[in-house]
């Protein structure tokens, strides 16, 4: 009986090799795919484990941190809730939500070793810590602005044109992110960062792009004269200024100063599309912010088709030029990117990336990462923007936003009263853009409140643009 | 060296297993080595040397290498126990004592174990009543559908197939010892196919109708598959006819295949196999019930480990905050992932390794026995050892669906430490039969 004996253990070894192959195939070959499988709640609990870094404002303020709960877990809590709410976002690893810096700097939160380290930890089996990481925000400046939005819907947003740091954004309606269930006390209380993700009618404001557009392609001069006569046909309808006024022939300067339709919608008309498109392009029109957040909350500005509601290709002969160049025509855009248009004045015609994330700091104290400003395009020789800058500053000296002047500071800026909602609704949008001081540009704010019954920019949004400026430029590092 | 000096040697490797397992276990919980914990690993020890005196009294012949083996399976099974629950590691303790009480028992019962033989067919009714116990009402322990355990309130929960194995191998090796001559030389060839003599091959038809009894009524099919294997593997080693195992196999198939889409338990056990990362089977949401929760978590659970483990005492188990167990039944079922999750796939070798050497033992000693019985004893009794590892095993690793049979020597539960401390025990006893020198 020796024979089968042997045989029947062959068998047995063959079936133990099985069971080998089959744990190989879990333990090795199948390994990454398991742990990544989204049914896995392993993944979620290794990263409960993670002492996340914390999250602060510019001034050290802490706005977002981990608190140790059961097993070893942590969670996250935000300190200034709604106060940063929108930028800050939220991590809640158990659901599996994310949004904000907490999302787009997650890696850097929660020291996510890359490369050689790596490999190097997980040799030594090293537990994750988190690196804490520094934001470019100013908590000032941010609590100034919701003071100023005073309850109502709309978004500031502060940054300094030399490097892109953002100092304030802020939006109505916010949200409490240590709660997302809770209900606020705003109607239409949204988690949406209306200071990037907006779809906003910009208004004149979007006069200077035009400006820009028609100056530094060699089209127009500061003191090149056009009809402003009241109303005149742009694209096969009549379009009037403000109170249907008939300027007559004035200079761009002065047709800036008091934002007289007819003459910027000429001047986009005759700088023609393909220029047109060129500028907006240049100044980030087009394509979603070049900014630290997660792609999901950024949406790109640019024209909609009034018929289907359908994005414009850019450059589409369907566009109505004139429109957009007054800001109309279908226009979309956010508050964000008229930072962005007003920043590349400002700094000579350099368009910085915009930025939120300053630096990463690790756990010994040393910064592992400092994030320097990148140019994000060359929007317009110094020349140009030497040019507009001045315009910028008759229109606060002299024009529709001298409720931005203020002593002693030399703010630059252009308004803007968008009519929406339907004809004879009364409804606008208020806007103001600008910068200070106009020889060396440190602050760019852009203020936007939504749908408010008839107010102008001028008189709404840019005396809170205005104080704002103030108070960064009087702090030490503004 | 004596046989019974290289079995206290070979006693070292288990005794190290224990005090790196126990030292992981507290360095990873960060308090430092309490007396209490130490007495674990202590005592555990202690019980192991005892086990080798008890052997060294009585079985002088007996092979060297079993119990280490068994030792060293032990301690695995307690460390990984211990680190899952302490409380179930002292129980664990208390039941190795009771098994050893009875592992003593039975070498010092049935010195001469060849006179079990005459009891043959009354084992096998007491096999075949503790195999059907858990259906009765009122006494059966439903657990995931299948029937699986008496449950004595507030003592424990009975397993009675762990026993019945042992019977039903003493059985087999009994009947086949008398008919194998008569199932070779009375068989018939006919269309090339072996049929052995209907009267003597009888018996064995039972045996299929039990494992597809067993099938049908406890909804268990690890065990039928255990049972079933232990009597192929026999009658092959009685017959050595390859054929019987064809048709054995055949039949089993066939059965298995019919009970197995009639019974809605054993089909749901199939789709949990062949689908376990569907998320409808995962959540349990479906309207078949199918629920691939466990052995999805298995797999998931051994991916953690990776080629090396995370450590001693490092995987993840419970839910934070909760005291739910991430996997269940960590400690008896799916210990092999456990294990695998901890020591890796290096050390889940390591377990197999040491399973395989054991039933290497254990065939070892059914080729130097002497006469059929014991031959035929010690073959069915690796077997269903070997079997028994390969049905959890194979379960926890998808090789096959997964029915509820514990790992041997290691899971936590009084039933499977005592039934196999008395296969060991008869094991060894055969051995040191088949090991004494002849007097001239």
């Amino acid at each position: 009986m020796n024979a089968p004996i042997a045989r029947v253990f062959a068998l047995f070894i063959v079936l133990f090799g099985l069971l080998l192959v089959w744990t190989s195939r879990w333990t090795v070959f199948d390994s990454k795919a398991l742990q990544t499988n989204p049914l896995n709640a392993r993944t979620v609990i290794d990263q409960e484990k993670i002492d996340t870094g914390k999250l602060l404002a510019a001034d050290g303020t802490v706005l977002a941190k981990s608190v140790p709960g059961p097993d070893h877990t942590f969670s996250r809590t935000y300190p200034t809730g709604s106060l940063f709410a929108q930028p800050v976002g939220y991590s809640y690893v158990k659901t599996g939500q994310d949004a904000g810096l907490e999302l787009s700097d997650g890696d850097y939160l929660r020291g996510v070793q890359t490369g050689i380290n790596a490999i190097i930890g997980q040799l030594g089996g090293s537990t994750q810590v988190g690196d804490n990481v520094y934001t470019t925000l100013d908590p000032k400046a941010q609590r100034l602005a919701y003071q100023l939005l005073a309850g109502r819907a709309g978004s500031v947003v502060a940054l300094d044109p030399r490097t892109g740091a953002v100092r304030a954004m802020a939006s109505l309606p916010s949200y409490d992110d240590n709660n997302l269930k809770a209900p606020c006390n705003l109607p239409g209380c949204s988690q949406l960062n209306s200071a990037s993700q907006a779809h906003d009618v910009a208004g004149s404001t979007f006069k200077i792009v035009t400006t820009v557009a028609g100056i530094d392609s060699g089209k127009f001069t500061p003191t090149s004269v056009v009809n402003g006569n009241s109303p005149r046909l742009v694209s096969g309808f009549p379009l009037a200024n403000d109170g249907n006024t008939s300027w007559g022939p004035q200079t761009l300067t002065v047709a800036l100063t008091n934002s007289i339709n007819t003459i910027f919608a000429q001047v986009a008309e005759q700088v023609g599309r393909p220029t047109m498109t060129e500028y907006m392009k240049r100044f980030g029109f087009y394509s979603k912010p070049p900014i630290d957040l997660p792609p999901g909350e950024l949406v790109a500005s640019r024209p909609y088709s009034l018929i289907n509601g359908k994005p414009y290709a850019p450059g589409s002969p369907n566009e109505d030029i004139g429109r957009i160049g007054i800001g109309q025509g279908g226009l979309l855009v956010t508050p964000l990117q008229m930072a962005m248009v007003a920043a590349a004045v400002a700094n000579g015609g350099r368009l910085m990336a915009p930025h939120l994330t300053d630096r990463v700091v690790n756990a010994d104290g040393q910064t592992v990462v400092q994030v320097k400003p990148t140019l994000y395009s060359q929007v317009m020789k110094p020349s140009t923007a030497q040019a507009v800058s001045q315009m910028m500053r008759n229109v606060v000296e002299e024009g529709t936003g001298q409720a931005a002047n203020l002593g002693g500071l030399t703010v630059a800026g252009k308004t803007g009263t968008a009519s929406i909602g339907t004809t004879g609704s009364n409804l606008t949008e208020p806007w103001f853009i600008g910068f200070a001081p106009v020889q060396n540009p440190r602050i760019v704010v852009a203020v936007t409140i939504d749908r408010t019954q008839g107010q102008f920019g001028g008189t709404v949004a840019a005396p809170i643009a205005a104080a704002i400026m103030k108070l960064i430029l009087s702090e030490p590092n503004g | 060296m004596s046989a019974r000096n290289r079995e206290l040697v070979g006693l070292i490797p288990a005794s190290l297993l224990v005090t790196a397992g126990f030292a992981g276990v507290f360095i990873q919980r960060s308090n430092a080595l309490s007396n209490v914990s130490l007495t674990y690993g202590a005592i555990f020890l202690g019980l192991c040397l005892v086990g080798h005196l008890v052997i060294r009294a009585t079985l002088p012949y007996a092979d060297p290498y079993m119990f280490p083996l068994v030792a060293l399976l032990a301690s695995f099974g307690i460390v990984m126990i211990y680190r899952i629950d302490t409380i179930a590691a002292r129980q664990q303790a208390q039941w190795f004592v009771l098994g050893l009480i009875l592992f003593a028992a039975t070498i010092i019962a049935f010195r001469d174990y060849r006179k079990l033989e005459r009891y043959r067919y009354t084992i096998a009714a007491v096999s075949l009543v503790l195999l059907v116990l858990p259906r009765v009402p009122g006494l059966g322990d439903q657990v995931n559908g299948a029937y699986l355990g008496i449950h004595i309130p507030g003592v424990f929960v009975f397993q009675p197939t762990e026993f019945a194995k042992i019977g039903f191998v003493i059985f087999l090796a009994s009947y086949l010892r008398d008919t194998r001559q008569v199932l070779v030389l009375g068989a018939r060839r006919i269309l090339g196919v072996t049929i052995p003599p209907l009267k003597h091959f009888g018996p064995v038809l039972v045996i299929w109708g039990l494992a597809m009894l067993i099938l049908f009524l406890l909804h268990d099919v690890g065990s039928s598959l255990m049972f079933y294997g232990a009597l192929l593997s026999t009658l092959y080693v009685a017959t050595s006819r390859v054929s019987f195992v064809v048709v054995g196999l055949v039949a089993f198939g066939l059965g298995a295949w019919y009970i197995g889409s009639h019974v809605p338990h054993i089909n749901a056990r199939v789709q949990e196999w062949l689908h376990p990362l569907t998320p409808s089977y995962y959540s349990g949401r479906n309207p078949a019930q199918i629920s691939s929760y466990q052995l999805a978590n298995s797999m998931f659970a051994q991916a953690a480990g990776g080629m090396f483990g995370q450590g001693f005492g490092q995987a993840t188990l419970t839910i934070p905050g909760t005291h739910s167990f991430l996997l269940p039944a960590p400690s008896t079922d799916m210990i092999y992932a456990v294990i695998t999750d901890e020591l890796g796939l290096f050390g889940a070798a390591a377990v197999l390794i040491a399973y395989l050497m054991l039933i290497a033992r254990g065939f070892k000693t059914a080729i130097l026995a002497r006469d059929s019985f014991s031959t035929l004893l010690a073959a069915g009794l690796s077997s269903v050892l070997a079997l028994q590892v390969f049905v959890i095993v194979g379960g926890v690793t998808r090789v096959i669906p997964l029915t509820g049979v514990t790992l041997p020597f290691i899971s936590y539960g009084g039933s499977s430490i005592i039934a196999n401390l008395v296969l060991l025990a008869l094991l060894l006893l055969v051995s040191d039969r088949a090991r004494r020198p002849v007097l001239a």
